[in-house]
């Protein structure tokens, strides 16, 4: 059931980035290209996103669990570290380069491109290395 | 480099969606819809944690393929074909969104919607590295 709910959950999210644009790593370059030919969309994108999201949280705080599992699984850490801003600022480094985040990433398997290909085998070479080195698992 | 036109109906509608999707999923399941810790915790998951996030993240293409038939890819798809940008972005950005624990979705979206302050500023950190890089490349490089 649970995986049902995601498996839903996911495909609504990546209809979303589709028709948002976002999955075009050109749109998501000319939104950060803010000296350039500046193309807003992505803006609007999160801000959509972020209205209804909100809408979804000012819900959940009234309950005390979520439908299907017995509690919420929310980050509950509030400090701010070297590793949040470095890894945050590594991200966009990496995003500025070819314009695609993870989410877009993964949605575009669908297209069945070998640049994507390549993308999401060196992001997910980043991400397992992250935890084998840094976080040191298994 | 590949110009774009500005689409705010399909930003917010497309927006509007990815917000529908993540709300979902908070409140069915109580999950934070943040496809980098998703697909983090993907690799050696904690048990019975693994099937709901290989079925979100597999749902991703599938509903991109959906709506890409749909809109008959009204808004193009134009990427590098440099493998040596595409391996270093790649690497860069799954290092980087698991170092600082979130993405555009889980800190730009899930994070700045419930006003965490570690996620407003990694937004702003991302956004501005991001601006950042693209301007080098552009305008210091002039590359496409």
């Amino acid at each position: 059931m649970h995986s049902v709910v995601a498996g839903v959950c996911g495909i609504v999210f990546g209809a979303g980035l589709a028709i948002s644009g976002m999955t075009n790593p050109a749109k998501v370059l000319a939104f950060l290209d803010v000296f350039g030919r500046w193309d807003p969309t992505l803006a609007f994108v999160m801000g959509g996103a972020l209205g209804v999201t909100a809408i979804g949280f000012a819900l959940a705080r009234r309950r005390a669990s979520p439908w299907l599992r017995e509690a919420f699984a929310l980050p509950t850490r509030s400090d701010i570290d070297a590793r949040l801003i470095g890894g945050a600022a590594l991200f966009g480094v990496g995003w500025g380069i070819v314009g695609l985040c993870p989410g877009p990433a993964l949605a575009n398997l669908s297209r069945g491109s070998g640049e994507i290909m390549i993308f999401v085998a060196a992001m997910i070479a980043g991400v397992v290395l992250h935890r084998l080195v840094i976080e040191r698992k298994p | 480099m590949t110009e774009t036109t500005f689409t705010p109906v399909a930003g917010l509608v497309g927006g509007a969606l990815i917000g529908l999707a993540s709300a979902a999923l908070l409140l069915a399941e109580g999950k934070i819809a943040g496809v980098s810790g998703i697909l983090g915790r993907s690799f050696f998951p904690a048990k019975r944690d693994l099937g709901w996030r290989l079925a979100f993240l597999a749902g991703l293409p599938i509903g991109a393929w959906l709506a890409t038939r749909a809109t008959a890819d009204a808004l193009g798809f134009a990427i590098t074909d440099d493998p040596l940008l595409l391996v270093a972005g790649g690497l860069l950005v799954g290092i980087g969104t698991q170092l600082g624990s979130g993405c555009t979705s889980g800190h730009g979206v899930c994070g700045m919607a419930r006003g965490s302050k570690r996620s407003i500023l990694a937004t702003l950190t991302f956004m501005a590295s991001g601006a950042a890089t693209v301007y080098v490349m552009r305008h210091v490089w002039g590359a496409g």
